[in-house]
């Protein structure tokens, strides 16, 4: 098959296209297909990027200028990334971005991972005791409530029972090892 | 390099040995992304901080062994020629990006290439499992021991609220890509995979094709992982995709034995036109070779060709990419040779076989 635009070279792109259901396939050869814009491999990351900040939902429904301003001067102290820059990338520079943009994490997560914000996986054993029981507290927290719902009475008082003991354990090792 | 060393050496250990429905699932990847808890990441481009990391597990982690991962090996970039990087990417053992990072990157692969751990790829740590066929819980159970065994010497950045802290917001929390590699060509050649394909999107996991773009995927090869990183215990994200592919594999069964019923001779002929194509062809394109690698390995995997192990197609997909063709001819081929080349290599690949 000839490229369609020179009608020259052997066509050797070979691109689909489907907007609102109309499929059209374009086929090119290498140079006009880089012509075209159909082969920028070397901005592939970028599109990614730009996906990825277009995300972000910034400076919506604030006053546009005055955000801007703020976010501007928000820098992290550790690594030197200013929030613009995490923003235009869509990449944290180092661990403790996280505690500089805190603020504005909460509606990028959301919309990264389908409304969650908080961990709730593996916690390294290094981080330890107390974590892992204020997890275990939670989970026993969520089974009370659906023993009560399910009226399992006998049931949920024992898990009353933990509770309280789990509590108390907290409260022993309270600026403990966590 | 004679073909016969390099096949050997194209293909890993691991994917030569069976596993659980290997016929549709060709394999499966767990992959955990972690960081130095002291050090910036690498997108922040310190490269003295992050030479530091490297040197830390050379000097932690080189020739060291973890129970079935015998003797990691850590390789730096900077020692590789470029077609052993390209090499190592076609292998999947380490990523195009990492390639590219000359002075900070490295793997530390497993002897058995079934672990590689990418250092100062996007995160400091990169740690991949590879299992044969459809292996997730345990894939994931060994990763996890793995990054234990990391954890002893390592203080990863890890937040009680965010969890484990990476370089890109899509992989907060567990850290955790779990995926799959599935060879659908009867839900292809059924027309089910349009369908198929937004609905498993509606479920947070996402579907692509391994080779080629968007729907049309090259040699009915696809990878469905998860996106949900954060807010899912790990055991949570794996089951959910591990319910999702078990239907898929139910479906592709189910379509398998409708076209053999429907079709008979006529899928057979196919099949065999495909295995004539291959083992004859002067000439190939890439988009024609997947299909017919794809048409041969569903005859392998319903017992109609006999003697053409079932690694051929995962081996040949990735022996018979342009940019790995080049590669491997050392020097840069126009189309047309590129496609003379690559049915050279088809050839003599399906002779090594009788």
């Amino acid at each position: 098959m000839n490229c369609q635009r020179c009608q020259e070279r052997e066509a050797t792109v070979h691109y689909t296209q489907v907007i609102n259901g109309q499929k059209t396939e374009i086929h090119l050869c290498e140079q006009c297909a880089e012509q075209e814009g159909y082969m920028n491999f070397s901005n592939d990351n970028l599109s990614i990027h730009q996906l990825l900040t277009s995300m972000f939902p910034f400076d919506q429904n604030v006053n546009q200028k005055q955000s801007v301003q703020t976010t501007h001067r928000l820098t992290c102290d550790r690594c030197g990334t200013t929030y613009q820059e995490f923003r235009n990338r869509g990449k944290f520079g180092c661990s403790h971005c996280y505690l500089a943009f805190e603020s504005y994490l909460n509606p990028i997560f959301r919309r990264v991972h389908s409304g969650n914000t908080k961990h709730v996986g593996k916690i390294p054993k290094r981080i330890g005791g107390n974590l892992h029981k204020q997890r275990e507290l939670e989970q026993l927290q969520n089974n009370l409530q659906q023993l009560i719902h399910d009226e399992a009475f006998e049931e949920a008082a024992q898990v009353r029972d933990e509770i309280r003991q789990l509590k108390e354990d907290l409260n022993e090792n309270k600026g403990g090892d966590a | 390099m004679s073909l016969q060393n390099f096949i050997n050496d194209a293909i890993s250990p691991w994917l030569n040995t069976e596993g659980v429905d290997n016929d549709i699932v060709l394999s499966s990847r767990i992959r955990l992304a972690r960081n130095f808890e002291q050090v910036p990441f690498p997108t922040s481009g310190q490269e003295d901080a992050l030479t530091k990391v490297l040197e830390y597990m050379e000097q932690e982690f080189d020739q060291q062994s973890y129970e079935d991962f015998k003797q990691f090996q850590l390789v730096k970039m900077n020692n590789l020629k470029p077609i052993e990087k390209r090499v190592l990417v076609e292998k999947h053992l380490i990523s195009p990006e990492l390639s590219d990072k000359d002075q900070t990157g490295a793997a530390l692969i497993s002897k058995n290439e079934q672990a590689s751990v990418m250092v100062n790829e996007e995160d400091h740590l990169r740690i991949q499992l590879y299992y044969p066929g459809f292996e997730l819980t345990k894939a994931l159970e060994k990763a996890q021991e793995l990054d234990n065994w990391f954890e002893d010497k390592i203080h990863y950045a890890f937040d009680e609220n965010r969890g484990y802290l990476t370089s890109c917001p899509t992989n907060v929390g567990t850290g955790l890509r779990a995926s799959v590699m599935m060879h659908l060509p009867a839900l292809s050649m059924t027309n089910q995979m349009n369908n198929l394909i937004p609905e498993i999107n509606k479920l947070g996991l996402v579907v692509r094709g391994i080779y080629g773009e968007g729907s049309e995927a090259l040699g009915q090869l696809y990878q469905i992982s998860n996106q949900i990183t954060l807010g899912k215990s790990e055991e949570d994200i794996v089951e959910d995709l591990k319910s999702v592919v078990q239907q898929v594999i139910e479906n592709e069964r189910r379509a398998r034995d409708w076209i053999m019923e429907q079709l008979g001779i006529q899928l057979e002929d196919r099949i065999f036109r495909s295995y004539g194509i291959l083992s004859n062809c002067r000439i190939i394109q890439s988009k024609e070779a997947a299909k017919c690698l794809s048409d041969v390995r569903l005859g392998i995997d319903l017992g109609l060709i006999k003697n053409v192990s079932k690694t051929i197609l995962n081996e040949l997909m990735v022996l018979t990419q342009p940019a790995f063709l080049q590669q491997y001819a050392k020097k840069t081929l126009g189309p047309n040779e590129r496609d003379v080349f690559r049915a050279n290599l088809i050839r003599e690949r399906l002779q090594l076989e009788n």
